[in-house]
C-alpha cells in the first residue's frame, strides 16, 4: 500500500529499516461505517415502500403531511450543511475561533430541525396518527424518527467536538474527528433528500 | 411455563423470583454445576492472584492476537453449550415415540432448538471466524495491529456481552421458543409474551454492534495496512476471504439490526410492522431477515475456504493452483450472495417469476464454489501431500461439502423445495455445509495455526481420534436425517407417531454421541499437548514450512509482530523470502510505536449488558440510566488523547536476541 | 463510540499534518460549497413546487420527476459536500459507495418486487381493499389470478 519507502527497494530488500507508517484509516473506516448505516436506512425505506400504503382505514400521508413545515425543515438542514462546510474551510485555515462559531451555528440549525420535527410528531400523535395506528404510520415514524435520532446524536457529537476543539485546538486528532462528523452530517442530508422526496412529497401526491 | 402476565414493579420490572426455573430439574442441576464451577474458577483466580494479570494482559488488551485468542475461547465455550443442546434434542427425538413424550416438555424443547441455532451461528461460528481473522490478518499482511485496536477490544466485549445474555436466559427467565430467526407473528408480543424473544433480540443487537465494528476494522486494516509491496493480488487467500467476509458483514448486519429493531418496536411500542392487523406484513420480516441471512452463510464459509486454501498449499508444498481464479470466485460469491435470499422462502407464494429468478441465481452461485473445489484438487494433483491433521480435515471437507452443495442445489429447484421446505432434509443440508464446511475448516485452522499461537504443536494422536469421530459421527448423525426429510418428516418436532421412523432417529443420536467423542478428544488433545509441550515445541516459528508472512515471526509472535516491517515481492511472501536467502536482521532495531491498553471496551460492553438486561425485564429506570451511562462513558473515553506509547529499542533488541539464541539452540 | 484511535501514523511523526491528500474530503473550497448549496436549493425547491402547486396532472409522471430530482440532488451532495471523487482514499471510498448503492437498489427493488408479487398472489381481491383505502392508484390494483 504505502508508497513510503524513501530508500530504494530492490529485490533483495526483505524488510524496511526505518519505521513504517501505514496511512491513517480513520476516514475510510468512518465512511465504511456510514455505508452500513446507509443500509439501515435502505431497510427502513423498503419497509416504508412496502407498508406505506397500508393505512388500515386510518389517515394517509395526504391527510397528515404539512409540506410547508417539511420545506422549512429541509431549509434548516441545508443551511446547517453549508455552515458545516464553512466550519471546515475555517479549520483548513487553522482558525479556531471562526471554526467554533460556524460549528455552533450548525448545531443551532440542527436543533431547530429537531425541534420542528418533534413538533410535527407531537402534532400527529395529538391528532391520533400514532405509530400504532397503522403500518403506514409505523414505518413513517420509524424512518423519519431514525433520521431524527441520527441528527440528535450528531448534535451531541458536535457539542463534544466543540469542547474538545476548545480545549486542545485544531490538532490533528480533532481535525480528523471534525472531518468524520462532517461526513456524518452531510450523509444525513443525503438521507433527508430521500425522506422528503419518497415520504413527504410522493406521499402527498 | 409461559409466564402468566406478571405484575410489573417499578424497581424490578417483570423480574421476580418466579423467573428462576426452580421447577425444572435439568436446569437446577446445570445451574448448580455452573455456580460451583464459577466459584471454583473465581476462587482459583483469587488464590493464584491472577486478577491483575488477567486485567492487564487480557481483558484490557488491544493486541489483536490476544483478542483473537479470546474470540476463539469464547467460541469453543459456547460450542459446548450449543452441542449440549444438540445432544438433548437428539435424545428427545430418539425417545419420543409410541405415545412417549420424551423427557423434555414441548416448551422447553422449543427453547432448546432455538438456543442451539442462535448459539451455533452467532456465538460459536461467528466468534471463531472473527477470532481467526483477528489473529491472522495483521500477521499475514505484515502489520503490527489492526487499524483501530481499541475498537477491536470493544467489538470483542460486545460479542461476549451478547453471549452472556444468552447464557443468562438459561437461568433467569427463558429463551425464545420461536426458532433461530424468530419469525413473527409467533415472535410478536401476542404469541410470545415472555422474555424469551427479548433475550434473543437484545443478545443479537449487542453482539451485532461488535460484529459490525470488527468488520469495519478489518476492512480498513486490510485496505490500509498491508506491508510495502503487497498489492491486492499478492495478498494471501485467507486475507482475501477475510476481506470479502468483512465486506459482507458490514453490508448485511445493518439489515439484521434494522429488522430486529422493527420487531422490538412491535413488541415494546405496539407498532404494526409485522403484525396480522393494522396493515402489517409478517412476510416483510422474513424477507428482510433473509437479506441478511443469506450473506451471513457466506460470512462464515468464505474464511473457511481461505483456511483450506492456505492448508492445501502448505501441505502439498505447492503454490495454490489458480490463485487469481480463487480470488475472483470469492469476489463473485460476495456479490451473488445478495441475490439469492428468496430461496429460503420459495413457499411463501411470490409466484413463478420471482421463484425462478432466485432459483437460477442460487444455482449460479454454486459455480464459483465448484471452481474452488477444483482449485484445491488441482493443487493436490502431483503435489507432495503430507497428511498432517489440517490436511485430513481438508480432504474430509472436500468430500462432505460437495455432498452438502449438491443437496443445496436440489433445494434451489423451487418445485423440489415445495416438497422439502421445512423438512429434515433442509436440516441435514445446512448441517452438512456448516459442519462439513465451516466447522471442519475451523478445526483445520486450529490444528494448522496452533503452534503459531502457543509455541507448541498439537498432539496428532488425539487429533486423529477427534477427526475420525467427527467425520464418521457427522455422516451417522445426518445421513439418517436426509432420509427422514425425504420421507416428509418436518423440523422442530418434539415427538412422533410413526414408529417406523424411530430407528433413523436412534442412528442419528448415536452419531451425535460419536461427535461428542470428537469434541471430547479435541479438548483432550489440547490438554495432552499442553502437558507434552516441551517435546512438541515449535522452535523455528515455521513448523510446516509455511508460505505466508505469519510463519516468518516467532511462535508465539512478539507483541509487535515484526521487528521490521517486511517488504513483499511475490505471492506467498515468506516462501519467496526463504527461497531467495532471507537473513533475520540482528541489530539496528528502532523503538516501535504501539497502542496502549484500555479499560473502555470491557466497561462499555458491561454497561451494554446491564442495559440489555434491563430492557428485557422492563426495568425502565435501569435501562435509561445505563444507556445514559453508556453515552457518557463513550464520550469520556474520547477525551483521552494519550493512547499510544513506544516499545523501547532496547526491549526489541532483547526480544529478538532471545529468539536468535532460541533458534541457535533448536537447530 | 467515535473514539477510534491509535493510528500508527501520528502527528509526532510529521505525517499527514494537513489531513488532505488522504482524507475523504478532497480539496474543499468556498466556491464548491456555495455551488453545491445553490444547486441543492434549486433541486429542493422545484420538487416542492411540483407537489404543492399540483404541476403535473398525472401522479406517476410527477413521481418519476421527483425521483429524478432526488437522484440528481444526491449526486450534487456527494460531489460538493462529501467531496466524493474517484481518487479519495485511493478509490476505496468510491468503490464502497458504488457497492452500497448496488445493495441499496437490490434491497429496495428486491423487496418491492417480492412483496408485490406476494400480495398479488396471496391477497387477491377484497382483502386488499382494506389496505388501500386512500391514495391508491387504480392502475396498481392487483388483478386476482
Amino acid at each position: 500500500m504505502s508508497a513510503h519507502a524513501s530508500a530504494a527497494i530492490d529485490d533483495k530488500t526483505f524488510y524496511l529499516r526505518e519505521e513504517h507508517h501505514p496511512e491513517n484509516g480513520t476516514l475510510l473506516g468512518f465512511w465504511t461505517y456510514l455505508m452500513s448505516d446507509c443500509l439501515i436506512f435502505a431497510v427502513l425505506f423498503a419497509c416504508y415502500g412496502v407498508l406505506g400504503r397500508n393505512y388500515a382505514a386510518g389517515p394517509s400521508g395526504a391527510d397528515l403531511f404539512d409540506l410547508k413545515l417539511v420545506a422549512i425543515n429541509t431549509a434548516f438542514l441545508l443551511l446547517s450543511s453549508i455552515t458545516y462546510g464553512l466550519a471546515m474551510l475555517e479549520m483548513e485555515k487553522n482558525r479556531k475561533g471562526t471554526t467554533l462559531f460556524w460549528l455552533g451555528v450548525t448545531g443551532v440549525f440542527g436543533a431547530c430541525f429537531l425541534g420542528l420535527e418533534l413538533y410535527e410528531f407531537w402534532h400527529l400523535i395529538h391528532e391520533g396518527a400514532t405509530p400504532q395506528r397503522s403500518a403506514f404510520l409505523s414505518s413513517f415514524f420509524a424512518l423519519v424518527g431514525t433520521h431524527g435520532l441520527h441528527v440528535f446524536f450528531g448534535c451531541v457529537w458536535l457539542i463534544t467536538l466543540m469542547v474538545q476543539v476548545g480545549q486542545r485546538g485544531l490538532i490533528l486528532e480533532n481535525r480528523r474527528r471534525l472531518m468524520c462528523l462532517s461526513m456524518f452530517w452531510h450523509f444525513l442530508d443525503v438521507v433527508w433528500i430521500g425522506v422528503f422526496t419518497f415520504v413527504y412529497l410522493m406521499g402527498t401526491l | 411455563m409461559t409466564p402468566s402476565p406478571v405484575e410489573e414493579s417499578v424497581l424490578f420490572g417483570r423480574l421476580s423470583l418466579n423467573a428462576l426455573p426452580l421447577h425444572e430439574p435439568i436446569l437446577v442441576v446445570t445451574f448448580a454445576a455452573v455456580v460451583l464451577g464459577g466459584v471454583a474458577v473465581l476462587g482459583a483466580l483469587t488464590y493464584f492472584r491472577l486478577w491483575g494479570y488477567l486485567w492487564r494482559e487480557w481483558l484490557t488488551s488491544i493486541d489483536h492476537k490476544k483478542i483473537g485468542i479470546m474470540y476463539v475461547i469464547l467460541g469453543l465455550v459456547m460450542l459446548l453449550r450449543g452441542f449440549a443442546d444438540a445432544l438433548m434434542m437428539r435424545l428427545q427425538q430418539a425417545m419420543a415415540f409410541g405415545g412417549s413424550e420424551g423427557y423434555l416438555p414441548p416448551h422447553h424443547y422449543d427453547q432448546i432448538f432455538t438456543a442451539h441455532g442462535v448459539i451455533m451461528i452467532f456465538f460459536v461460528a461467528m466468534p471463531l471466524v472473527t477470532g481467526f481473522m483477528n489473529y491472522l490478518v495483521p500477521l499475514q499482511i505484515g502489520a503490527r495491529d489492526v487499524a483501530f485496536p481499541f475498537l477491536n477490544n470493544f467489538s470483542f466485549w460486545m460479542t461476549a456481552s451478547g453471549a452472556a445474555l444468552v447464557m443468562a436466559s438459561l437461568f433467569v427467565g427463558e429463551f425464545a421458543a420461536t426458532g433461530w430467526l424468530a419469525y413473527p407473528p409467533l415472535s410478536g408480543i401476542a404469541y410470545s409474551p415472555g422474555v424469551g424473544v427479548d433475550y434473543y433480540i437484545w443478545a443479537l443487537q449487542i453482539a451485532g454492534v461488535g460484529t459490525l465494528l470488527s468488520g469495519v476494522n478489518l476492512i480498513v486494516t486490510i485496505v490500509k495496512m498491508r506491508a510495502p509491496g503487497m498489492s491486492m493480488m499478492r495478498m494471501p487467500v485467507f486475507t482475501w476471504t477475510a476481506l470479502c467476509s468483512n465486506v459482507l458483514i458490514v453490508a448485511s448486519f445493518p439489515v439484521l439490526t434494522a429488522a430486529l429493531a422493527l420487531l422490538s418496536l412491535d413488541r415494546y411500542v405496539g407498532t404494526a410492522f409485522f403484525t396480522n392487523d393494522f396493515g402489517g406484513s409478517a412476510m416483510m420480516y422474513v424477507n428482510l431477515i433473509w437479506i441478511w441471512g443469506h450473506p451471513e452463510v457466506y460470512i462464515l464459509i468464505l474464511p473457511a475456504f481461505g483456511i483450506f486454501s492456505e492448508v492445501v498449499a502448505t501441505f502439498c508444498g505447492k503454490r495454490l493452483f489458480g490463485y487469481a481464479s480463487m480470488v475472483y470466485a470469492t469476489v463473485v460469491i460476495t456479490i451473488l450472495s445478495y441475490l439469492v435470499w428468496l430461496h429460503h422462502f420459495f413457499t411463501m407464494g411470490s409466484g413463478a417469476s420471482v421463484n425462478s429468478f432466485f432459483g437460477i441465481t442460487t444455482m449460479i452461485i454454486s459455480i464459483p464454489t465448484g471452481a474452488k473445489i477444483f482449485n484445491w484438487l488441482f493443487t493436490m494433483y502431483r503435489g507432495r501431500i503430507k497428511f498432517e491433521l489440517p490436511m485430513l480435515w481438508t480432504v474430509s471437507f472436500m468430500v462432505t461439502f460437495v455432498i452438502g452443495g449438491m443437496t443445496g442445489v436440489l433445494l434451489a429447484v423451487p418445485p423440489a423445495d415445495f416438497v422439502l421446505h421445512n423438512s429434515l432434509f433442509l436440516i441435514a443440508h445446512f448441517h452438512n455445509v456448516i459442519i462439513g464446511g465451516v466447522l471442519f475448516g475451523l478445526f483445520a485452522g486450529i490444528a494448522y495455526w496452533f503452534p503459531k499461537v502457543t509455541g507448541f504443536r498439537l498432539d496428532p494422536f488425539w487429533g486423529k481420534v477427534s477427526f475420525w469421530s467427527w467425520t464418521i459421527g457427522f455422516y451417522m448423525a445426518f445421513m439418517p436425517v436426509y432420509v427422514l426429510g425425504l420421507m416428509g418428516v418436518t423440523r422442530r418436532m418434539s415427538k412422533f407417531d410413526d414408529p417406523s421412523l424411530q430407528i433413523w432417529f436412534v442412528i442419528a443420536a448415536l452419531g451425535a454421541v460419536l461427535i461428542a467423542v470428537g469434541i471430547g478428544s479435541f479438548l483432550l488433545q489440547i490438554v495432552v499437548s499442553f502437558i507434552k509441550r516441551e517435546t512438541l515445541k515449535d522452535v523455528t516459528g515455521d513448523p510446516w514450512n509455511g508460505r505466508t508472512l505469519e510463519w516468518s515471526t516467532s511462535s508465539p509472535p512478539p507483541d509487535y509482530n515484526f521487528a521490521f516491517t517486511p517488504v513483499v515481492h511475490d505471492l506467498d511472501a515468506w516462501h519467496d523470502m526463504k527461497k531467495r536467502g532471507y537473513v533475520r536482521p540482528a541489530g539496528g532495531f528502532l523503538p516501535i510505536h504501539m497502542p496502549k491498553n484500555t479499560w473502555a471496551g470491557i466497561v462499555l460492553a458491561g454497561i451494554s449488558t446491564v442495559c440489555g438486561f434491563a430492557l428485557i425485564w422492563h426495568i425502565w429506570w435501569l435501562a435509561g440510566a445505563s444507556f445514559l451511562a453508556l453515552v457518557v462513558t463513550a464520550i469520556t473515553h474520547t477525551f483521552n488523547y494519550d493512547r499510544d506509547f513506544h516499545i523501547p529499542a532496547a526491549t526489541v533488541t532483547e526480544t529478538e536476541a532471545e529468539r536468535s539464541r532460541y533458534l541457535a539452540a533448536g537447530v | 463510540m467515535a473514539g477510534t484511535h491509535a493510528e500508527n501514523a501520528h502527528g509526532a511523526h510529521g505525517h499527514d499534518d494537513h489531513g488532505h491528500g488522504q482524507s475523504g474530503a478532497g480539496h474543499a473550497t468556498l466556491g464548491g460549497y456555495l455551488t453545491g448549496f445553490f444547486l441543492s436549493i434549486i433541486l429542493t425547491a422545484i420538487p416542492f413546487w411540483i407537489v404543492m402547486g399540483d404541476v403535473f396532472r398525472s401522479t406517476s409522471t410527477a413521481a418519476v420527476v421527483l425521483l429524478v430530482f432526488a437522484a440528481v440532488q444526491i449526486v450534487v451532495h456527494m460531489v460538493y459536500f462529501l467531496h466524493m471523487n474517484s481518487k479519495s482514499e485511493g478509490g476505496w471510498n468510491m468503490l464502497a459507495m458504488i457497492f452500497t448503492a448496488v445493495l441499496v437498489v437490490i434491497t429496495l427493488a428486491g423487496s418491492f418486487w417480492v412483496m408485490h408479487h406476494l400480495n398479488t398472489n396471496m391477497m387477491p381481491g377484497g382483502a386488499h381493499d382494506m389496505q388501500n383505502m386512500e391514495g391508491m392508484r387504480p392502475a396498481e390494483t392487483p388483478e386476482p389470478r
